[in-house]
């Protein structure tokens, strides 16, 4: 497969150059043949002027290249120091000088204004100081140029705005910065220059001020885009989900849910907003019962289902979108058409008399993948063929075939192409309309500022505001989500 | 009390403890080198007898106890390398090349031995001599315990300060840690994953060669088929009880032998009457209840156990 087909990119000293573009559009391996992690088929890589040949990340990081990756590239339990010097360590007989190492993260830290503890373990520091961690691990090494791979995903708009100013700051001191991203906001902000990549290749070439947030949208997908969901004012009735004083612990044993209730009613969306990490996903593990809650109570149409197994829940009419879908959301290696009955295999009219009925679920299947339009050749592919927007979009069609009374969304719309995201935005609007129960867990805000009728606030595992989602401003919710109170 | 004392000899209890925990620890210390940089490896018992039949068969033919050990180590290396070459260049699955090499080291050491040793009629190479250091073996109580010993379980006692100071200290122990962490990470920092890998493995098999060395020619002198009996998987449990530090391993390795001790002292001392086979149990029933207890809380390296491809 060409990940990257034919591709220009020049980017100059002092600017912030945006790569934009979709997932899977190509952005990040472009990025990781520059930084020397994949080798090109061919193409050549000028730096100042002259031609370079990256072999790999050493040759990168000898020329003044520095990549910030989307997936941190730190070790949890060394300390930041480690961290920052490892590969590169100040030592003297090969034996680690950590007194010089501390005091040189500490000048590093103070010039660029990055404010870091260089003795704390990485595995205690909170993801947006990790990612401090990483920008200086990179000025460490000497890099004049940065590459920042999609390094909003995982902050809050305050801290974001932190990063904007530290990206400035380089850019000011001469340096270059590389800002891979999907978000059009973003690049309008930050940006010098635009590049914006659909499958592989380039498409388009821009500035801020020559280009509007529609234009680019559309040049990333290839066709005019609905920027905002269109939805009518919802219609709540009768209380569905609820969730009482629930204490929930983590796989550390630590309190990740801290007496959280809530409650869901039919034809509403209730979204939950935080930073990830502040106990979302014990939450919904809480609810759907693969996670027991260590006191509370979890209650569908006011029948306690706390101590029920998760396979009762599902049957009672609970539906769930797991946050990660290749490890929980589908079984990869088995046919698209077992994925999609996956809640009911095992009774009629799937099963009869303990012989799977394969011409049932056949057919079955592909009704699922006509109403859903998940892209397929042959409902006997093996699910992990799929692309992640029709993974997804098959993961959707599962739970919601079979007719849920509440629907668990969990991230439903990370790593999904701009397509799939608009169809499973509108079929969960249409479902609320229909009367479901949405409890719609996210950590882009503005996925629940645009799909949520009321928006529940999570830090660090307490609800610390609910408000109605067509009053919420932005800015409150980022503060709220930083753990200001309210 | 003091005949009870007399009877039961602490200091002489303490020496045995100290010294046949000296394979557990060496192949402990060689098994924490692997595991921080990433690898598993379940073939120290393999290492181990291979270097106790390999030694012992130079020293027997050179009639050199010194040439042995140095097989021995040499042995354990080459088997290691073998156990690198599998599981980080050819990313064969850990458990597998190392389940592999166990098995081969059993069936090799035990043809030969057949065949060459066990009707041999010419004089074994005898045992390492013990070395009483000058005034240090003197001191009361200590001095018999740490300072009358055999070359093998000083080098022991040695490592153990040795590979702290590998592991905590130097460049090398940090790079090695961050492989064993996140290689991925490692190879962005400009770390080459492979050469530290091969590298631990490698020092992991002269660590466990060495220990291996301790059977043959530091306790009885001549090779036995299978002489080892599963000290590298005790090795293996003391190593993850004491949570992947020399000195918690050595700690655990004390606490494995001291159950073995206890268990025939219980016969002989306090005239308990149970069977010899169940005392035998002992310090296996201890792995087993040690890992399954200390499973939970002792974490492993993070990236222990799956190969490493580069993108």
């Amino acid at each position: 497969m060409r990940a990257n087909d034919g591709v220009d990119l020049a980017v100059e000293w002092g600017q912030v150059h945006a790569l934009l573009g979709e997932n899977g559009a190509g952005k990040s391996t472009l990025m990781n043949v520059v930084y020397g992690l994949v080798s090109p088929d061919s193409g050549e890589i000028d730096f100042d002027g002259n031609p370079v040949k990256i072999g790999g990340p050493q040759d990168a990081i000898r020329l003044g290249i520095g990549m910030v990756h989307q997936h941190f590239m730190l070790i949890p339990p060394l300390t930041v120091a480690e961290n920052i010097v490892l590969g590169r360590e100040i030592a003297s007989a090969g034996v680690v000088n950590l007194d010089r190492s501390y005091r040189t993260v500490n000048d590093l830290s103070a010039r660029y204004g990055l404010e870091v503890d260089p003795r704390q373990r990485v595995q205690d520091l909170s993801v947006g100081v990790q990612q401090r961690v990483e920008i200086l691990k990179a000025l460490y090494r000497g890099a004049r140029l940065l590459i920042l791979d999609e390094p909003t995903a995982v902050l809050t708009p305050q801290e974001i705005e932190g990063l904007f100013e530290i990206v400035r700051t380089l850019t000011a001191a001469g340096n270059a910065v590389i800002f891979i991203t999907h978000k059009l906001a973003e690049v309008m902000e930050i940006a010098d220059q635009i590049t914006v990549m659909r499958r592989g290749q380039v498409v388009g070439v821009t500035t801020p001020a020559e280009s509007k947030p529609a234009d680019l949208a559309r040049m990333m997908v290839g066709r005019p885009v609905l920027l905002r969901v269109e939805k009518q004012p919802a219609k709540p009735g009768s209380e569905v989900l609820r969730v009482d004083d629930l204490v929930v612990h983590d796989d550390r044993r630590q309190l990740a849910v801290d007496h959280v209730g809530l409650a869901v009613r039919a034809g509403e969306i209730l979204g939950i907003a935080g930073v990830e990490g502040n106990g979302q996903n014990e939450l919904v593990e809480a609810i759907v019962g693969l996670r027991p809650a260590r006191s509370g109570k979890v209650l569908l149409e006011g029948k306690d289902i706390t101590r029920r197994p998760t396979r009762d829940r599902l049957r009672r009419g609970v539906g769930l979108i797991p946050a990660d879908r290749q490890r929980q959301g589908i079984i990869l290696e088995l046919p698209i058409a077992d994925n999609l009955i996956l809640s009911d295999y095992d009774r009629p009219p799937y099963e009869r008399w303990l012989v799977r009925q394969f011409n049932t679920i056949r057919s079955a299947a592909e009704r699922l993948v006509e109403t859903f339009d998940i892209r397929i050749r042959s409902v006997d592919d093996p699910a992990g063929s799929l692309s992640g927007g029709n993974q997804q979009k098959l993961v959707v069609a599962r739970e919601l075939g079979t007719a849920p009374k509440v629907l668990v969304a969990s991230q439903p719309t990370r790593g999904v192409d701009v397509g799939s995201i608009e169809f499973i935005h509108r079929r969960l609007v249409t479902e609320r309309d229909a009367g479901l129960a949405v409890l719609l867990v996210s950590s882009e805000l503005d996925e629940i500022l645009s799909l949520a009728d009321r928006v529940a606030v999570l830090y660090r595992g307490r609800i610390v505001a609910v408000l109605d989602a067509a009053e919420a401003e932005r800015e409150h919710i980022g503060l709220l989500m930083a753990g200001a109170a309210a | 009390m003091t005949a009870f004392l007399q009877q039961l000899d602490p200091v002489s209890l303490v020496s045995i403890m100290l010294i046949t925990a000296t394979p557990l620890v060496l192949a402990a210390l060689g098994g924490m080198m692997c595991e921080r940089s990433g690898v598993v490896n379940i073939a120290l018992e393999g290492i181990m007898l291979t270097g106790a039949f390999i030694g012992y068969f130079v020293a027997f033919l050179t009639q050199n106890l010194w040439l042995g050990l140095l097989a021995a180590i040499v042995s354990g290396m080459l088997i290691a390398t073998l156990h690198a070459v599998l599981s980080v260049s050819f990313l064969v699955d850990q458990i597998v090349s190392g389940t592999v090499i166990n098995i081969l080291a059993v069936g090799v050491t035990g043809v030969f031995y057949r065949t060459y040793l066990e009707t041999a009629t010419t004089a074994g190479p005898g045992t390492l001599p013990h070395w009483n250091l000058p005034l240090l073996s003197s001191i009361p109580v200590l001095g018999p315990i740490l300072f009358q010993n055999q070359l093998v379980t000083y080098a022991m006692l040695v490592l153990i300060f040795v590979v702290h100071f590998v592991l905590f200290n130097t460049v090398w122990g940090l790079r090695t840690r961050a492989c064993g962490e996140n290689p991925r990470a490692a190879e962005t920092a400009g770390i080459n994953v492979y050469f530290v890998r091969y590298v631990n493995v490698i020092a992991s098999g002269a660590l466990a060669g060495l220990g291996g060395a301790y059977f043959s020619l530091q306790q009885i002198g001549t090779f036995l088929p299978n002489m080892t009996g599963g000290r590298g998987f005790i090795a293996l449990a003391a190593m993850i009880f004491g949570k992947w530090t020399p000195g918690g391993a050595f700690l655990a390795s004390l606490l494995f032998t001291g159950s073995d001790q206890l268990g025939s002292r219980l016969q002989s001392v306090f005239q308990v009457h149970v069977p010899l086979q169940f005392l035998g149990m002992l310090p296996y029933v201890l792995t087993i209840v040690v890992v399954a207890g200390a499973m939970g809380r002792a974490i492993a390296p993070a990236a222990v156990g799956r190969p490493y491809k580069k993108t």
